[in-house]
C-alpha cells in the first residue's frame, strides 16, 4: 500500500528537525572541544620534561637562570617580571580609568560624554602592537633622557605601556557598571542631604562595585597576556628586577622570542612557561566568575 | 571642610578624564603624525621591498585571507552554537559546561592560542607555518565573540514572533530560518564585524602560526605576515617607526570603519519595530 505523499513529506520534515538539532548541538560542543584540545596539547607538551625527562618543576619555577644552551631552565625572573608589570600597570591604570569612567557617567555633560565614550571604546580595539610602537618611539626615549638610563627599555616602560593599554577597557566596563546603578539610589542619597560628589563616592561607586571589579580583572588579563607590545619596550634581560628601571622579560615575551628557533626540551619548556601563564589566567577567570556570581545576587 | 573635600575629588575626576583623553589623543595623533608622510597609493598597493621604499600590499592580502578564512569557518559554527544555546537547549549541566568553555576561551591570552596553533595546526596536522594554520587558530579566538553576540541578538527577538510562526504550522527549523535569524541578523552582523576587528588586531597568535615571510602569499598554505606582525617586525628589527606608524594608520582606519559599521547595524537593530 503506497503511503500518501503528505505523510512522506512530513516524515522528511521530522527527520530534518531531528538532524538539525544534533548539528546545532555539535556546533555548540565545538567550543568545549577546542578548550579541551588547547589545554590538552599545551599541558601535554609542557609537562613532558618534568614527567618523562626528569627535570625538576621546582627548579623550573624558582630557578634564576634561563640558559637553554646549557640545559638550564628557570623562569623565576620572568614570573616576577610578569607580576610586577601587571601590578604596576593596575596601580596606575585602574585609578585613572575608574575616575575617568565616573567622570563620563556622572559629571560630564551628556553631549561631551556622547563623544568621548565611543572614542574610548574605539581605542580598546586598536591593535596592541601600536601601543608598543608608541612606547618604543616616545616613552622609552623619554625615560632614557629624563632618568639618565643607559637603555630606556625597562620595567617602568612596560608598566606605562600596559597601563595605557588597559585604560580603554577599564573605562568602558566601569562606565557601563556605573550607568547601570538605578537612579533611585542617587535620588535617595541626594534627598538625605548628601552632596553630589558624596553621593557618587559613597552610594553609586559601591553599588557598581562588582562591575568595576570585573573591569579591573579584565584589564589585568589584558596586561598579563600582552606579548608583542611588551617585547618592544621590556628590554628582555633575564634578571630578577630589583628596580623599576631594570630591563625585564615577562613570561609572554619569553615564549614569543624563542618559539621561532626552539626545539626539543627547550621548546617544551616554552610550553611549560605557557602553562604557568595559563594558570595565572585561570585564577583570574575563577575570580571573575566569583565576582559575577556575587553581582547576580 | 566637606565642600573642600568634594572640590578636591571633583578636581581629581576632571584631571583623570583629561589625562585619559590626552594620552589617547597623543597616541593616535603621534601615529598619524609619524606615518602620514609614507601613505600613498604606491605604499598601499605596492609590492614589498626588503631594501625599503616598498609597499604593504602583501600584508594587506595576507590579512584579508586570514579574515575571510576564519570568518567562513567560525560564522556558521558560532551562529548555530548560539541557536542551540538559546533556542534548543534545555538549561542544565551541558549548557553550563558549554557556556563555561566559551567564557574560558575568551580569557585565554593570544600567545597561548599561538602555542596551541603551533603544536596542533602547524605540527600535528602538518599544515606548516601558513595562512591556513593561523586562520584556524583565529577561528577559535573569534568563536566565543560570535557565539556571544549572536546569543544577545537572539534574545532580543520577541517571543511572539516564535509563537506566531509556530502557530501558523511552521516547524521549529522553519521558524528559525524564516523568522528568528532574519530578525536577529543586524546583531549577528555586528558580532561578525567585531570579530574582524579582533582578527585585524591580533599579533602574537599569528606570529607563531603564520610565520613572517614578507611576500605575496602564493596560496593559503604559504607562510606570510599580516599587517600587525609586519608593524611589529619593522619596529623590532629595523627600528623603522615611520613605517610602523604608517601601517598603524591603515590599521586604525580599518578599525574605525568596522566600528562605524557595527554602530550603524546595532542602530538598525534597535530601531526595528518590535
Amino acid at each position: 500500500m503506497a503511503r500518501p505523499p503528505v505523510e512522506k513529506a512530513n516524515k522528511r520534515k521530522y527527520m530534518l528537525e531531528k538532524l538539525s538539532g544534533r548539528v546545532f548541538l555539535f556546533c555548540a560542543l565545538l567550543s568545549v572541544i577546542s578548550l579541551l584540545l588547547i589545554i590538552g596539547f599545551v599541558f601535554f607538551k609542557g609537562i613532558n620534561p618534568f614527567v618523562a625527562e626528569g627535570y625538576s618543576f621546582i627548579n623550573f619555577l624558582f630557578g634564576d637562570d634561563w640558559v637553554p644552551s646549557e640545559d638550564q631552565f628557570g623562569i623565576f625572573p620572568m614570573i616576577v617580571a610578569s607580576i610586577y608589570a601587571t601590578i604596576g600597570a593596575l596601580i596606575i591604570g585602574v585609578p585613572i580609568g575608574l575616575f575617568t569612567a565616573i567622570f563620563l557617567a556622572e559629571i560630564a555633560p551628556k553631549k561631551v560624554a556622547k563623544i568621548i565614550s565611543p572614542a574610548v571604546q574605539l581605542l580598546a580595539g586598536i591593535p596592541s602592537v601600536l601601543y608598543g610602537v608608541f612606547g618604543l618611539a616616545v616613552i622609552v626615549p623619554f625615560l632614557q633622557n629624563n632618568l639618565g638610563l643607559a637603555k630606556g627599555q625597562s620595567l617602568i616602560a612596560v608598566i606605562l605601556v600596559l597601563a595605557i593599554m588597559m585604560l580603554p577597557t577599564v573605562v568602558t566596563v566601569s562606565e557601563t557598571a556605573i550607568r547601570a546603578v538605578p537612579k533611585s539610589y542617587r535620588e535617595g542619597s541626594l534627598a538625605l542631604g548628601v552632596s553630589h560628589i558624596g553621593t557618587i563616592f559613597r552610594v553609586v561607586v559601591p553599588a557598581a562595585k562588582s562591575g568595576i571589579l570585573t573591569a579591573v580583572v579584565l584589564g589585568m588579563g589584558r596586561a598579563i597576556g600582552e606579548t608583542m607590545a611588551v617585547i618592544l619596550v621590556a628590554g628582555n634581560s633575564l634578571i630578577v628586577p630589583t628596580s623599576l628601571t631594570d630591563s625585564v622579560r615577562p613570561l609572554t615575551t619569553n615564549i614569543a622570542l624563542e618559539m621561532g628557533y626552539a626545539a626539543g626540551v627547550h621548546q617544551e619548556m616554552l610550553f611549560a612557561t605557557g602553562i604557568v601563564l595559563f594558570s595565572f589566567i585561570l585564577i583570574l577567570n575563577f575570580v571573575l566568575a566569583k565576582i559575577s556570581a556575587k553581582g547576580g545576587n | 571642610m566637606r565642600s573642600f573635600k568634594d572640590n578636591v575629588l571633583r578636581g581629581l575626576l576632571w584631571l583623570a578624564a583629561l589625562l585619559t583623553i590626552a594620552i589617547l589623543v597623543t597616541i593616535v595623533g603621534y601615529i598619524f603624525y609619524k606615518g602620514i608622510g609614507l601613505i600613498s597609493f604606491d605604499f598601499i598597493f605596492g609590492d614589498y621591498s626588503p631594501t625599503g621604499g616598498g609597499g604593504i600590499w602583501p600584508m594587506i592580502v595576507t590579512t584579508i585571507y586570514t579574515i575571510v578564512i576564519s570568518l567562513v569557518i567560525a560564522t556558521p559554527i558560532g551562529i548555530l552554537a548560539a541557536v542551540y544555546l538559546q533556542e534548543y537547549a534545555k538549561q542544565g549541566r551541558l549548557v553550563r559546561m558549554i557556556r563555561f568553555a566559551t567564557e574560558s576561551l575568551t580569557g585565554i591570552p593570544s600567545i597561548i592560542y599561538g602555542l596551541f596553533g603551533a603544536v596542533f595546526f602547524v605540527t600535528t596536522l602538518k599544515l606548516g607555518m601558513s595562512i591556513i594554520a593561523a586562520s584556524l587558530t583565529l577561528t577559535i579566538i573569534i568563536l566565543p565573540v560570535i557565539i556571544r553576540t549572536t546569543e544577545e541578538s537572539l534574545k532580543t527577538v520577541p517571543r511572539s514572533y516564535r509563537e506566531g510562526s509556530l502557530a501558523l504550522g511552521n516547524t521549529k527549523l522553519q521558524t528559525l530560518y524564516k523568522v528568528i535569524l532574519p530578525s536577529a541578523m543586524p546583531g549577528i552582523l555586528a558580532g561578525i564585524i567585531l570579530s574582524i576587528g579582533r582578527i585585524v588586531g591580533e599579533s602574537a597568535a599569528i606570529f607563531l602560526t603564520a610565520g613572517t615571510v614578507a611576500a605575496l602569499p602564493e596560496s593559503i598554505f604559504s607562510s606570510a605576515r599580516t599587517l600587525t606582525v609586519h608593524s611589529y617586525l619593522v619596529t623590532q628589527e629595523a627600528g623603522d617607526i615611520e613605517l610602523a606608524a604608517a601601517i598603524g594608520i591603515v590599521l586604525i582606519v580599518i578599525i574605525l570603519i568596522l566600528n562605524l559599521l557595527a554602530t550603524l547595524l546595532s542602530k538598525i537593530l534597535n530601531k526595528a519595530d518590535y
